[in-house]
């Protein structure tokens, strides 16, 4: 669809296909936001309570009962089961919240950020993606590829992956479901993006306020530092180190260029540590502040320990087994008790272990590694929501022109469609009709963490084929 | 040989004439132990009749002699009392529900008689609140020894609650719980007629024909415990247990069966050998007094007062000069309820003294009517009902129904001005902490009309429940206008899901949410009666002030459950998932195409030549 609206223009060097019409895209999928939000509050307000949209963390109705006890009751609003998100979301929140005499519940105004929040996500991307075009150009400029590429098209990343970010069904769906995982996608996107522009006080607080929300993001502290590091993504170093000693040894005459050269390519592939000492000191600034104003809201109430027990608690030891479009809710109704510690480890570690793997093999593409990082999380997290995948596909859009040949694409997109319509179809036989039981829904939710696994594998592989194609193409324009 | 032959002599003499001195010393203090058995019938509007049997023993000791020479009272409950510092502690086995409609809601026996089907048990102890948690469970374990019962399964945190104002006063020290499942059968009434001294071989216990008491409609078996002056010094202490047994029952005779035509009205002709199957032979002789009543309702009195031509007549000696019914036995005592409010009728009873009735011959006391008679019996303000909302299994809601029953303003309590006449209830509701309720969604309506919370509430508890750890307690006090006719609560929650091993055996059965406790502060169900109380406890419990209570039906909600036979497969596929994501994902990361391996493999051959050559230099 939006390859319809796209016109070929020519950059610089290359074609570059670019998005005609991207504000009126962009603006009507926020209304389109908006008419759904003014009227349908009542479809609305039922899938505020699917659990494909709100997850116990998430839930927007959790968040309110959790003001309820604050303001109402006055005790703490981690007492009872209820409420597991950040008391500073409670404060911002809350008061939104708040029904009036009819029972009637404005979360307009809620609603109405999560718009805001969305679409200043999208042009966050846009952003990214136009940072990392440049860096591409820039990077194959320097190779000396840009004659071979300039054939083919280059699709305006930035411009792709904000539109479909906003026109995804599944982002629609959280935005107008009533839960606060649209900040969470903000504050993830915000601090890619701030890293990518070096823009280090904003790259800090994104991942710290990430991170605080939802604790997943803090695995994105890896991708971030890489990326003050070294840049947006780029080819392997060592391409450039081959070309240099290949051009070296042609031109070791004319000295001047070499020069030239040389300072273009250190430019580009030096570890550079101030910004990541200063990233490292910001965080810990905002951390220490965030920790602070939340020390000072829970201070009735348990403190911070009670705090960290009822949230991050909460997410790792998987509590609340009530169904949701993963896998592990179903794993630990059933795995026997005596087990549960075990495979609460072996579940956190099947993220952790992942790390270091990805991060030493794809350190020259900061960006993409952060995208895999946030797929696997979104795969393996204690209570998943569409939410995720959304952020995920958000992001998938940035690589579009480096993940083109992937192989399972198509089956990557029935997959998620199916996946989609049939999981609401299972969790109406089994909760509402009876008729079906639970592995049913359970199926669709393996096929689901099938689907993302083999988003995952295959981007990684599709990327890693790309660092090679760029290689042979370096080898043989400087052999030729 | 003749030396030890006088001794034995003399420690024989010892061993018998010792003991029946310690037991004369005894006799003398007539007050050391007492107990009371008594039996009130009565007549209800729907052709049934509700028989209450109620056993009191007291146990009053002095540090003479230590507190543990125990004659009546029963040991294993004095030794409760003492083990576990409980103040007051009451438990009762119920099955079936109270017809709050039919059988009054506002009199003594019905509210405290009225309970919750299954188990119910409160406690309040006499220890530092830090204690009362361990003292809890312990008592839960020994009552679950002593009944026959599961009243164990209450030690759990997520089975009891402590209220704080919505059940009773409290201060910290009361533990409520209930088990709505609990079924109650005659292995738990067996232990509790074992702390009668006399069992059910003599008095009135003797009436308690297992196959017609559990035939009945409501039948409820309490014991009630009652010690205090435990606590400092043991100078002054006093137990009193009071068993009783409240049992509605169908006098269906055959004769009666024959002669009845739906409309006509007429009740049903019984005496106590048809309700139970038995009669009355003698009185415990252990008991101080064995009295039996037979109780009119106020309502039944009117109605005797309007049919019958000459008003006294209900109240003449001889009751067999009464219009509408007769009883076969001329009753030694009628007492009248002395009403402080002038347009109330007051209800009546007839007292009969085993001791004097079946003497010579088995006591049977037969109550015929002679004309057809409707009558009500006096109810509560409020009538409760709760019922559940929504359907599917994952969310509903609870919604306590409250209907005036168009009560007469005189009944309106203390306080009432005849203009802004307000009604004060509370309600007490306990959670299981698998239904997850948000407080937040509470609305009161009246009249159909939703009431801002704040306008309604006087005060309000809130202590929400925690996964696996405790349950929720509601604890709420209401403001209504008298003028209203309906008033409903409404309460939505998401239904929780369980670990397989949580789930009981038959876990598509459902789960059971305990009886939501309305009582009404300002109704006090009392009957004042001009004779002296302390001739007979039953009396004496008729006429002490307690607030009327309604207790609400029990929720059966339905969970989804998991498949139970699955555990398994699901560890296996999971995992397998899992395995190929790692997997595949290493694999992807780890492999090389040619060329990367070809240079990979000479940069080996190069460190390996160079260690070679290195090795070989040395």
């Amino acid at each position: 669809m939006k390859e319809e609206d796209e016109v070929k223009t020519k950059s610089s060097t290359m074609k570059e296909k670019k998005l005609t019409r991207f504000w009126e895209w962009a603006i009507s999928a926020i209304i389109f936001r908006l008419i759904l939000i003014f009227f349908f509050p009542d479809h609305l307000s039922q899938l505020a309570s699917r659990p494909e949209v709100s997850t116990p963390v998430t839930s927007l109705r959790r968040l309110a009962e959790g003001y309820w006890l604050k303001k109402q009751a006055s005790i703490s609003p981690y007492a009872g089961s209820m409420y597991h998100g950040s008391p500073l979301l409670l404060s911002v929140l809350g008061p939104l919240t708040v029904t009036d005499v009819d029972g009637q519940s404005s979360h307009i105004l809620c609603s109405l950020l999560f718009v805001i929040a969305d679409f200043v996500a999208a042009l966050l991307l846009r952003a990214t993606g136009q940072k990392l075009q440049s860096a591409y150009f820039q990077s194959s400029n320097s190779l000396g590829l840009d004659k071979i590429l300039g054939a083919s098209e280059i699709y305006a990343s930035g411009d792709i992956s904000a539109l479909f970010y906003l026109w995804n069904p599944l982002t629609i769906l959280t935005c107008v479901g009533s839960s606060t995982s649209p900040i969470e996608n903000f504050l993830v996107i915000l601090s890619i993006y701030g890293a990518c522009t070096r823009l280090v006080p904003l790259a800090a607080v994104g991942w710290v306020l990430a991170t605080h929300l939802s604790l997943y993001p803090a695995v994105l502290g890896i991708p971030v530092i890489l990326l003050l590091g070294y840049g947006p993504d780029s080819p392997p170093k060592k391409l450039f180190l081959q070309k240099n000693s290949v051009e070296t040894a042609d031109h070791s005459s004319d000295s001047r260029l070499h020069h030239v050269k040389q300072g273009t390519d250190s430019a580009i592939s030096s570890f550079s540590w101030k910004p990541i000492v200063l990233f490292i000191l910001w965080a810990s600034a905002w951390s220490i502040y965030i920790l602070a104003l939340c020390g000072i809201s829970v201070r009735q109430n348990g403190g911070l320990q009670e705090m960290f027990k009822r949230t991050y608690g909460f997410i790792l030891t998987v509590e609340d087994l009530s169904p949701n479009i993963g896998v592990l809710w179903y794993f630990f109704a059933e795995v026997f008790d005596f087990f549960r510690n075990f495979f609460l480890l072996v579940i956190h570690f099947n993220i952790l272990f992942m790390i270091l793997p990805l991060a030493i093999r794809m350190k020259h593409r900061p960006c993409f590694l952060a995208f895999v990082y946030v797929a696997i999380c979104s795969m393996l997290k204690t209570y998943p929501s569409v939410a995720d995948s959304a952020l995920c596909l958000g992001l998938f859009g940035l690589f579009i022109n480096q993940l083109l040949d992937m192989h399972f694409s198509f089956v990557l997109f029935c997959g998620y469609v199916g996946v989609n319509l049939l999981s609401p179809v299972m969790h109406n036989l089994w909760i509402w009709r009876g008729t079906g039981n639970a592995n049913f829904y359970y199926a669709t939710a393996i096929a689901y963490a099938a689907l993302q696994i083999i988003l995952v594998v295959d981007s990684a592989s599709a990327m890693l084929n790309h660092d090679r194609w760029l290689r042979k193409l370096t080898t043989t324009i400087t052999k030729t | 040989m003749a030396e030890s032959k006088s001794i034995i002599s003399f420690l024989t003499v010892c061993c018998f004439i010792l003991p029946t001195l310690l037991f004369a010393a005894i006799e003398e203090e007539p007050h050391k132990e007492e107990f009371n058995e008594e039996l009130l019938l009565k007549p209800l509007p729907d052709r049934k009749v509700l028989a209450h049997f109620h056993f009191d023993s007291k146990a009053f000791s002095s540090s003479s002699n230590g507190g543990y020479h125990l004659h009546l009272f029963p040991k294993a409950i004095y030794q409760l009392v003492h083990k576990f510092h409980i103040k007051e502690m009451e438990l009762s086995f119920t099955q079936g529900r109270w017809n709050y409609e039919r059988w009054g809601g506002f009199d003594p026996v019905s509210s405290s008689n009225a309970k919750p089907p299954g188990v119910e048990l409160w406690a309040v102890f006499d220890a530092p609140p830090s204690q009362v948690d361990a003292l809890w469970k312990n008592l839960t374990h020994t009552l679950s020894g002593l009944f026959c019962a599961s009243i164990n399964f209450l030690e759990s945190s997520t089975t009891y609650s402590a209220p704080d104002w919505g059940f009773r006063a409290s201060s910290g020290n009361l533990r409520y719980g209930s088990l709505p499942r609990e079924a109650v059968c005659t292995e738990n009434l067996t232990p509790w007629l074992k702390l009668l001294p006399c069992r059910d071989k003599a008095g009135l216990a003797e009436l308690m024909d297992r196959p017609s008491i559990y035939r009945g409609f409501y039948h409820s078996q309490r014991l009630h415990l009652v010690s205090s002056g435990f606590g400092s010094d043991r100078v002054d202490s006093k137990i009193e247990l009071e068993q009783t047994l409240t049992v509605v029952l169908q006098p269906t005779t055959l004769r009666w069966a024959k002669s009845y035509t739906p409309g006509s009205g007429m009740q049903p002709n019984w005496s106590i050998s048809t309700v139970f199957g038995r009669k009355i032979n003698k009185k415990c002789v252990l008991a101080k007094s064995s009295n039996l009543y037979l109780q009119l309702d106020r309502g039944l009195v009117s109605e005797l007062k309007n049919k019958g031509t000459d008003s006294d007549s209900a109240t003449a000696e001889s009751s067999i000069t009464n219009p509408l019914f007769e009883l076969s036995s001329t009753p030694q005592k009628v007492i009248r309820e002395v009403d402080n409010l002038k347009d109330e009728e007051s209800s009546i009873l007839y007292m009969f003294d085993i001791d004097k009735f079946a003497d010579a011959k088995p006591f049977d006391l037969a109550f015929s009517w002679k004309l057809p008679v409707v009558w009500t019996c006096s109810k509560a303000p409020l009538l409760a009902n709760r019922f559940l909302m929504g359907s599917g299994n994952e969310r509903g809601a609870i919604v306590i129904s409250l209907k005036s029953v168009g009560h007469r303003p005189s009944l309106v309590g203390t306080g009432a001005s005849e203009d802004r006449c307000k009604l004060h209830i509370n309600v007490f509701q306990v959670v299981p902490w698998y239904v997850k309720v948000y407080y937040h969604t509470l609305r009161i309506y009246i009249d159909g009309q939703v009431q801002s919370a704040a306008n309604v509430t006087r005060k309000m508890r809130v202590s929400p429940s925690e996964d696996k750890v405790s349950s929720g307690v509601l604890e709420l006090a209401l403001t209504l206008p008298c003028s209203m006719k309906s008033a409903a609560l409404s309460l939505d929650f998401d239904k929780g899901f369980l670990h397989i091993d949580e789930y009981p055996p038959d876990a598509n059965q459902g789960f059971d949410i305990p009886s939501a406790l309305i009582s009404f502060p300002d109704f006090h169900s009392s009957l004042n009666f001009a004779e002296d109380s302390s001739v007979s406890p039953i009396l004496s419990r008729l006429q002490k002030r307690s607030p009327a209570l309604a207790y609400t039906e029990v929720l059966l909600v339905p969970l989804t459950t998991p498949d139970f036979s699955m555990p398994y497969n699901v560890i296996t596929i999971t995992c397998t998932v899992f395995a190929l994501y790692f997997g595949s994902l290493l694999n992807v990361l780890r492999r090389r195409a040619d060329e990367e391996e070809r240079l990979l493999e000479e940069r080996g051959k190069y460190i390996i030549t160079c260690l070679l050559s290195g090795i070989t230099n040395m």
